[in-house]
């Protein structure tokens, strides 16, 4: 099912959380949503989810509009809140019952899913206790079951790996991205490396203003247009080969990385090229090129670079 | 309808989960039962096969007990953030308020349930008038569906249930009370409205066993009136719950 969320925009008295975002999402993808503290992701979840209603746009589930047909469009929806809330006296499984049945499962299977969902999400010790007497990590897991008991089409999850242990993080990312091969899948996180490691599209917000929105490798692209690489240089004097380097007519900038090392970053101009330069450079001297290798920013500065600077 | 019921049941369930429920009831119970035997103008003392002491005991234990069974419906839920939950369910609002108040209400017929020995045992040593008994549980019925309409209001414009008690009990004392005692002692139209609108002049013609359509219509006003406020407060949500 496809969620399309077209132009919503949403202020808590003066303050706009959410100004005119857009983005969509189609069928078996996953795509994680970032932003800084504040930036008004959990708004946005919120608005998805019908939980708030937007000051102005519209966000569709399917075709369906939140606005005209929440009750249709929360059916197929499967959300796990940041904030993992949960009936505390509540034994687990007759909580997972109670969500079952609100979502309209039919009785006969209420049973089979509930079973099924323990089995998934690890649940199968703690299973006749009550939730305030789980760990945290198991509340985390209840919290996923709850979302996924009706096998909605769109699962929306808020920090989904918060609290649960490295293995079971694994367990839980393998999880998502097996969901997400049929369903739609946002994932709200901090953490970069997971949102890498299991989104196939990234969403970045900031200040409720959509900031960037595509896949790792184009938004690292996208954050530099300039080349750089690292080179290492042997069989020459340092400061001799960095004037050298200085003086190639491609190259910007050159970095002497530190602890007397033969090797240097080099920038090149925008939409310039330097490695064949520098190669030949190295020929004509007579020194030996032992590395050359481009470097790529890491998400976390393209990160920086967008929260940041705009 | 179905999902209303999926929301009472668990809300029932969890005032018997948290023993509050069991509290509740033999307090309930408890109060009026000492007073209606034991106590002060209690059945011995009128020395007439009537509940009629019963009736106006209850009357004062159920405002006081009722706002204590509604301050957490919704209240609670806003501050854990359960309500996020449900609310994201596919229920409407007035769904998961329907829910809660029937919860509240069936916990208030289960403990008037447990008073019908009462009047069996009343029955059983004189001639008692049948009609009156009935009205005047129909009345105890209709007076707890307002109190809880009030209470479930109240529990949805804070999320500290203290404060959600102790409104209640606020806007219950106006219609318990000072509406009559002001209202008795003005004369002219203020008067009248005032001991319209006291709710203990419409109790107490019920409890006489005299059924009028307007006291019915009289407690229907309060309850959609309070739940409509429950919805319209309800609706407004804000990002911190």
């Amino acid at each position: 099912m496809e969620v399309s969320v077209e132009n919503i925009t949403k202020s808590y008295g003066f303050q706009k959380a959410v100004d005119s975002i857009s983005f969509n999402v189609k069928a078996g993808e996953i795509v994680g949503f970032l932003g800084p503290n504040g930036a008004g992701k959990t708004t946005t979840m919120k608005i998805i989810t019908c939980y708030m209603t937007p000051n102005g746009g519209d966000v569709k589930i399917g075709g369906v509009s939140i606005l005209a047909q929440p009750e249709e469009v929360k059916k197929h929806i499967g959300y796990l809140p940041e904030t993992n809330p949960l009936y505390k006296e509540m034994p687990m499984i007759d909580y997972l019952k109670f969500v079952a049945e609100l979502q309209g499962v039919p009785k006969g299977k209420i049973r089979d899913r509930i079973f099924e969902m323990i089995q998934v999400c690890g649940l199968k010790n703690e299973k006749y206790k009550k939730i305030g007497e789980l760990s945290k990590g198991y509340q985390q897991r209840v919290g996923l079951a709850q979302a996924m008991i009706h096998d909605p089409d769109v699962l929306i999850l808020d920090e989904p790996t918060s609290g649960l242990d490295p293995n079971q993080i694994v367990e839980i990312r393998e999880l998502i991205k097996k969901i997400g091969r049929e369903k739609t899948v946002i994932l709200c996180s901090h953490i970069l490396a997971e949102v890498e490691a299991t989104c196939d599209r990234i969403v970045i917000i900031n200040k409720g203003k959509l900031v960037a929105d595509g896949t790792a490798a184009t938004l690292r692209k996208q954050a530099q247009t300039k080349e750089i690489v690292k080179v290492t240089i042997e069989d020459g004097d340092r400061n001799e080969i960095f004037r050298a380097l200085q003086n190639v007519e491609t190259i910007e900038l050159v970095d002497l990385l530190p602890d007397y090392t033969q090797s240097f970053e080099i920038q090149s101009k925008a939409d310039l090229f330097s490695r064949k330069a520098i190669f030949k450079l190295c020929v004509e001297k007579g020194w030996t090129l032992t590395e050359m290798t481009p470097v790529e920013r890491k998400l976390e500065e393209v990160f920086r670079d967008l929260t940041i600077n705009n | 309808m179905k999902k209303i019921w999926i929301i009472t049941k668990r809300e029932l369930r969890s005032f018997f989960d948290s023993l509050m429920g069991y509290v509740l009831i033999v307090l309930f119970l408890g109060f009026c039962g000492f007073f209606t035997w034991v106590f002060g103008n209690d059945i011995f003392l009128v020395n007439q096969a009537s509940l009629q002491s019963f009736f106006s005991i209850a009357f004062w234990t159920l405002f006081f007990f009722i706002p204590a069974v509604t301050m957490g419906l919704l209240a609670d839920e806003r501050k854990s953030g359960t309500i996020e939950l449900l609310v994201t369910k596919p229920v409407s609002d007035w769904q998961i308020i329907a829910g809660k108040f029937l919860a509240a209400f069936l916990l208030i017929c289960i403990s008037l349930a447990f008073t019908l020995p009462y009047y069996i045992s009343v029955a059983s040593i004189g001639k008692i008038d049948h009609g009156a008994v009935w009205m005047g549980y129909l009345g105890l019925l209709f007076m707890s569906a307002s109190y809880i309409s009030i209470g479930l209001f109240t529990s949805s414009i804070t999320n500290n249930q203290i404060v959600a008690f102790l409104i209640a009990l606020f806007i219950g004392i106006f219609f318990h009370l000072i509406f009559g005692l002001v209202g008795g002692s003005s004369s002219g139209w203020v008067g009248g409205i005032l001991r319209y609108l006291s709710l203990s002049t419409h109790y107490e013609s019920m409890a006489r066993g005299v059924i009028d359509s307007k006291d019915v219509f009289y407690f229907l006003s309060i309850i959609f009136t309070a739940l409509i406020g429950t919805e319209l407060a309800f609706s407004k949500r804000n990002i911190s719950n």
